[in-house]
């Protein structure tokens, strides 16, 4: 058993609307609602859910890219919430981002020599003269070469713009990085490139990931244990083999039965959610999803049901589970 | 070749047994965007397929394949002064269209063929409710009164899931969802009874669980109204599940097409395999393996390779390839393919996992 390396305590992040002629808070936008959850060293954990899951929000407040409303995040036992800007920047090293959109990711007035160098003059790694040669072999290792480096950004494809970030999020030699839908806006023949690249330096560098994407079948292939959220909150978590093969929460049933299989005629009993995801303005009492849940009684709308284990690693937030 | 309406089709009546001629036959559809005085690119080259009364037709393809500007030039939406159509002929129940006045086609879009598209947002008027969209349809082509192109707006509201459609007839596009507004587009393509569905990614923007309400929602009015359905998508999975026949399009040619099953079971195209085998399915976990991504990036219109467009990718490639222009082959009954090589490579076959 390792040990935790990012351990995270009841994030909670809430957007403020404000209103009124006095632009006074009137509600808060609960983006992010007692998420708990931890990452093993070397392990890649996805984190899924539908548009507004708040999936987006927790990686970014764990790299305090948005300040937590409240919450504890500890990276190797110390909680990152606390600390002042200047120890955070030492903890930024060791924590990395990469977004997106490729396109919009990256400044389109900086070479690619630039976008590879700031970082390491930021946290001062090595000498000027040393960051050209580290520049190139970051190129090299996500598939580009030394010849890109005094190209502009709109020189390149989507695919090689995402490899771009990934070289950028490794400079620092990061040992943590939220991977935010990093294949999403590439087109297939490029994200299983962008896949493998991920899974190969992963291997090589000993990272620890959390990949957060909506695609259930990228997931799947790609990370060792998978958390679902809805509407701001964690519905279950298991391993990527137990998740898929045995859902347990009726949110993660639908949501696999709702992706369409490659396979013509296979076309299964798949539970159709009805209506929408709900506003997470005012989100339903209780549980969050019993307003499309094909199981739902009246004592959904009671708790807030707690995770609770139903197998080996496996928890899920459902009162109707056994 | 034989540009003529009726002319011997390239795909088609053999892989769907019809008594009928086809809704919609598009024929060898060249269609050309000006760049610059000097500098234009064919975003469609020589594309022909056809779409039967109450099939479904997936043209699949990665972005820059040339897939949205053919559904553009079936509508006549190409934008003015850049694109047009340059060769070829498409044909709506026996009538070229390629050649009608913008007004004529403005006839045709909406009262015989439907639209939806991508981002509902960018394509309904955010400053017309829903209902007064749906009606000037029925009003234009229909030649209904208000009152009744109100009440069929309702109705078609009501088709389409959207709860209290009374009410809803009368809000605008900002205050429903993305799933609500994209049933709206629905509900407004199919107010005049098209014979023929155009959806340009309908569901990409969507997601899974409500791109699962779409797909039923769009077979269920398929059973219901009997059109055709012509479906643009990249998504493979949502292939599967919705299409009879497939047409894979790459840098602006079709390089494979054929009933579903086919093309999934059997891809005999490089291309076609190599996107088989490059999305993650679902199960993966069981038995990790690594994805066989297709090497390089899609080619740019402006400066395509020689020969065979997608040979710098293949991993079959050889000279021959670099050398000659494949056509698209029949091997097998409404099975085309465009590879030289077809004949002697095996790419293996996809048998259900």
């Amino acid at each position: 058993m390792t040990a935790s390396l990012l351990q995270v305590d009841n994030l909670k992040k809430y957007f403020p609307i404000h209103g009124g002629v006095l632009q006074r808070v009137v509600n808060n936008v609960k983006a992010v609602n007692d998420v708990s959850f931890d990452i093993k060293a070397g392990e890649v954990v996805g984190l899924v859910g539908e548009s507004g899951s708040g999936k987006t929000t927790v990686g970014r407040t764990l790299l305090r890219l948005e300040q937590a409303t409240s919450g504890h995040v500890r990276f190797g036992g110390v909680d990152v919430m606390g600390l002042n800007a200047v120890d955070m920047r030492s903890y930024r090293k060791r924590m990395q981002i990469i977004f997106q959109d490729p396109y919009a990711s990256l400044n389109p007035r900086e070479k690619v020599r630039e976008v590879l160098t700031h970082p390491l003059r930021l946290h001062r790694i090595g000498t000027a003269s040393e960051h050209e040669d580290r520049a190139a072999s970051l190129l090299e290792k996500v598939g580009l070469s030394r010849d890109h480096l005094d190209r502009f950004p709109h020189e390149f494809s989507g695919g090689q713009r995402q490899r771009i970030g990934i070289a950028r999020a490794l400079a620092v030699e990061p040992e943590f990085i939220v991977a935010d839908e990093p294949v999403s806006a590439l087109d297939v023949s490029i994200q299983a490139q962008v896949i493998n690249l991920l899974e190969d330096l992963k291997n090589d560098l000993d990272l620890t990931m959390l990949f957060i994407a909506h695609d259930l079948g990228v997931v799947e292939h790609i990370c060792d244990r998978v958390i679902v959220m809805y509407l701001g909150r964690v519905m279950e978590i298991a391993s990527a083999a137990d998740l898929y093969a045995r859902p347990n929460h009726p949110y993660t049933q639908a949501l696999l039965s709702a992706v369409p299989i490659p396979e013509p005629g296979k076309r299964r009993k798949r539970t159709v959610l009805k209506g929408d995801i709900p506003s997470p303005i005012n989100p339903p009492s209780g549980c969050v999803f019993r307003t499309r849940c094909p199981m739902a009684t009246e004592d959904c709308a009671k708790v807030v049901p707690e995770l609770k284990s139903v197998g080996d690693g496996h928890t899920s937030a459902c009162i109707h589970t056994t | 070749m034989d540009d003529t309406a009726h002319g011997a089709p390239l795909t088609g009546d053999l892989a769907v047994p019809s008594e009928t001629a086809p809704l919609l036959q598009v024929e060898n559809l060249q269609t050309t965007f000006e760049l610059s005085k000097t500098l234009s690119v064919c975003a469609v080259d020589g594309v022909s397929f056809e779409v039967h009364a109450g099939e479904t037709l997936a043209i699949v393809g990665e972005s820059g394949s040339g897939k949205s500007v053919t559904s553009l030039s079936i509508m006549g939406l190409l934008p003015k002064d850049v694109g047009r159509v340059t060769g070829g002929s498409i044909t709506l129940q026996g009538r070229d269209i390629t050649r009608l006045s913008d007004t004529e086609m403005r006839d045709i879009r909406g009262k015989d063929i439907g639209m939806i598209f991508q981002e509902p947002m960018t394509s309904l008027n955010p400053v017309h409710t829903v209902g007064q969209q749906i009606a000037e349809m029925v009003i234009r082509h229909q030649n209904l009164s208000n009152a009744k192109a109100r009440a069929r707006a309702i109705e078609m509201l009501d088709l389409v899931g959207i709860p209290e459609p009374t009410a809803r007839v009368d809000a605008y596009p900002h205050e429903m969802s993305g799933g609500m507004r994209q049933r709206a587009m629905i509900a407004m393509a199919l107010a005049c009874e098209p014979r023929i569905l155009i959806a340009d990614e309908p569901t990409t923007a969507l997601d899974v669980t409500i791109q699962a309400q779409m797909l039923e929602l769009m077979q269920e009015l398929q059973d219901k109204l009997g059109m055709a359905i012509i479906f643009i998508t990249h998504d493979l999975g949502v292939v599967a599940e919705v299409a009879d026949r497939v047409v894979v399009m790459y840098a602006a040619q079709v390089v494979e097409t054929g009933p579903v099953e086919d093309i999934f079971a059997n891809p005999r195209m490089p291309y076609t395999a190599g996107l088989m085998n490059s999305i993650p399915r679902l199960g993966s976990s069981i038995n990790k393996t690594r994805l066989e991504a297709i090497p390089g990036t899609v080619p740019a219109l402006t400066s395509l390779p020689a020969g065979c467009r997608f040979h710098p990718r293949c991993a079959f490639a050889t000279d021959v390839c670099k050398a000659g222009n494949p056509v698209l082959e029949e091997a097998s009954p409404g099975h085309m393919i465009r590879c030289t090589r077809w004949r002697e490579l095996t790419l293996g076959e996809r048998r259900a996992s």
